[in-house]
């Protein structure tokens, strides 16, 4: 099993006719995932790489019985083709695109409220059940099907993360970057939790960095309801305070935002913390040793 | 990004926000003039984007035009060194020369969004004045509270609510409701981050009036704002960070050490520094090259490296996942034909069109230290910096 995408997903691409959207869109279905159409305004009518493009997402769901949409449109309009999405009532919505203005999400999460539809990202590389499905944008290559999942703030971290778990030959039910943005629309928690009731999840890796106060939000999730082990990893240990590090939520104003904060409070909720960026295959090697 | 308080207080004034009287002098002749034509007593303020002016010396209080010329003269032309700068300071080429205002009452009035809610939260304080932080650390109680809903917006009930409980007389409560709404309104139309009004102060004479004020805008929406975007004051950053900004890398922060970092990825830049640290050096900066698949982005980065004297080493670290690695080696390539470089470079790369990538490097014929993984990389790096082989 794996959390959230399967053979079972039917995917849509929003803005499958830009360059990273049409690039990408054959990246997934080379991984296995069933793509089963696209959307671009205007486009409607004709194909691309054999797949049938639709004006609306309304429009294709009727036709294709979608059941999940990838995002590439541009950062103006990417809160509207979320919008577009769980309108049409399409339970998972992953938005990939970057530089989303705040006051747009604020309105998409408000939108958001009492729907069905779970958002991943923005600002993220998406997820993939390696060896059935990809809706996101990480090279499939590094991944392996197996038992550990991943859960992370950044995009190629997570890829440092996956390349190391692989090369030890431990492998991935699913892998999930919720983004680097300060409201994003899936949080650890929802992640954390979809993984404890996941039964061929045995272990999960957690990898925060510096900013807010999600990690230590995870840390009370992980204290009080999971059961399974989580090796943690929480970068920018030397990054300055009151600069923002690239993404929007990195940023360390007051204590809690600081990497020692954010690693004693899961250590203490019980985490197994890696010493290092480039330990957190190892320490999770370690700690799938013991549950055997 | 920020802009100058002076800047802030006309956009409030534009929103009908009271703020004092004044204007903007860049020599102490103009304040001169400024103080005469306002009459009385003036304030001198220093403009510059970091906090803690006040304790600096970056704030000074004139009884006559004539000293008000020598006071600006002693804040313009100088850096300014407060808690929030290095310790070379910023410059302060502008003073804002306002009315003196008789104060009763200081009062702290601000919105930003709540990350944890999902939406905008007005908050405000009767200990106004001081640094809200220290107020919400020592004595969270006295900070007040009113979330608004974004489709709905800020109600005057919100603004009653946080008046009264703020000790407000009745006329007061009424300018404050409509003092708050009209701050929603600056927050929402021109896509602030932080919009802070600190102290907001009640006067002798029981107005209110916005004495101090700083507003930030979401980097992100600024491609809709460009009368905002056009107030930025390049003068107030890093040259480094500026000239960063000025080639197109956002993601460019200026650190003390010597190895410059090329990485894609913020989290996977911030892991980097965490490993060169770990193995014993420091970096010269975090960058995220980010996802743009444009080789120009590249030589611009290694353009930074070469401005920045302390860079002793470059390493380049890229998982390619949306970036694409062989656009990162064209652009590799294509910096050491534009640019003369005489620093050793260690890179490591990996991810989406790797073995295209890793071809053009080799092709290429530029020396370069090859890292196996991310560890490795750092270890080079450090090793190269200090002037050690491998």
């Amino acid at each position: 099993m794996s959390i959230l995408i399967d053979d079972k997903t039917r995917l849509l691409v929003q803005g499958i006719t830009g360059n990273e959207g049409s690039f990408h869109t054959q990246r997934c279905i080379e991984c296995g995932t069933r793509v089963v159409a696209g959307i671009t305004p205007g486009k409607g009518g004709s194909e691309i790489l054999g797949l049938p493009i639709f004006n609306t997402v309304a429009g294709a769901i009727e036709k294709t019985r979608a059941n999940a949409s990838i995002i590439f449109v541009p950062a103006a309009f990417a809160a509207d083709a979320i919008m577009e999405a769980a309108d049409a009532g399409i339970p998972l919505v992953v938005c990939i695109t970057e530089g989303i203005p705040v006051s747009d999400m604020v309105v998409v999460h408000n939108y958001l409220r009492g729907k069905q539809t779970r958002l991943i990202g923005p600002n993220c590389p998406g997820l993939i059940s390696p060896g059935k499905c990809k809706v996101g944008i990480m090279a499939g290559a590094i991944h392996l099907p197996g038992n550990v999942g991943v859960v992370s703030r950044s995009g190629t971290l997570t890829y440092e993360t996956v390349a190391q778990l692989t090369s030890l030959g431990i492998g991935q039910s699913t892998c999930i970057g919720i983004g680097g943005d300060p409201m994003p629309g899936s949080t650890f928690i929802d992640i954390l939790k979809l993984f404890q009731e996941d039964k061929d999840t045995n272990l999960v890796v957690l990898i925060g960095e510096i900013g807010g106060t999600a990690e230590q939000e995870a840390a009370n999730f992980i204290k009080e309801k999971m059961t399974k082990p989580v090796v943690a990893f929480v970068a920018g240990a030397t990054a300055p305070p009151g600069r923002r590090m690239g993404h929007a939520g990195a940023i360390i104003s007051g204590s809690s935002g600081t990497a020692q904060d954010k690693i004693s409070a899961l250590a203490t909720a019980g985490a197994i913390i890696a010493p290092s960026p480039a330990e957190i295959g190892t320490t999770a090697k370690k700690v799938l040793g013991t549950l055997s | 990004m920020k802009i100058h308080e002076y800047q802030a207080k006309a956009l409030l004034s534009e929103f009908g926000i009271p703020v004092p009287q004044g204007t903007v002098a860049t020599t102490s002749a103009e304040a001169k003039k400024i103080a005469a034509e306002l009459g009385g007593k003036v304030a001198i303020k220093a403009q510059v984007y970091a906090g803690g002016r006040g304790k600096a010396g970056g704030i000074k209080v004139a009884n006559t035009p004539d000293e008000a010329k020598k006071l600006a003269g002693q804040i313009l032309g100088t850096r300014l060194v407060t808690h929030q700068t290095t310790p070379e300071g910023v410059p302060v080429s502008k003073a804002l020369v306002e009315q003196a205002i008789n104060v009763e009452r200081e009062l702290y009035l601000s919105i930003i969004v709540a990350t944890t809610n999902r939406m905008p939260v007005m908050m405000a304080s009767e200990a106004g004045g001081m640094d809200i932080e220290e107020v919400a650390r020592v004595s969270p109680e006295k900070i007040l509270l009113e979330y608004i809903d974004p489709a709905a917006g800020f109600q005057a009930f919100q603004g009653r609510k946080l008046a009264y409980r703020m000790n407000l007389s009745l006329v007061q409560v009424e300018q404050a409701t409509s003092l708050m709404k009209n701050l929603y309104k600056l927050f929402q139309d021109k896509d602030c981050s932080l919009a802070e009004i600190n102290p907001l102060v009640i006067t002798t004479d029981g107005e209110l009036l916005a004495l101090d004020a700083k507003l930030n805008f979401d980097d992100s929406a600024l491609f809709r704002h460009s009368d905002i975007e056009q107030l930025h004051d390049v003068e107030q950053e890093d040259p480094l960070e500026a000239r960063a900004n000025e080639l197109g890398i956002k993601n460019y922060i200026k650190m003390d050490g010597n190895i410059g970092c090329l990485v894609n990825g913020a989290g996977l830049a911030m892991a980097v520094m965490d490993l060169i640290t770990q193995a014993g050096g420091r970096p010269a900066n975090f960058l995220d090259i980010g996802t743009v698949n444009d080789v120009n982005r590249v030589v611009n980065a290694f353009k930074v490296f070469t401005t920045d004297p302390d860079v002793k080493a470059i390493l380049v670290n890229i998982f390619g996942g949306l970036a694409k690695v062989d656009i990162i080696a064209q652009g590799i390539v294509e910096a050491h034909k534009q640019i003369d470089i005489h620093l050793p470079m260690v890179v490591r790369l990996a991810g989406t069109n790797v073995d295209e990538g890793k071809h053009i490097l080799a092709e290429s014929g530029i020396e370069f230290i090859e890292a196996t993984d991310f560890y490795d990389a750092a270890r080079k790096a450090v090793q190269a910096a200090k002037g050690e082989g491998n």
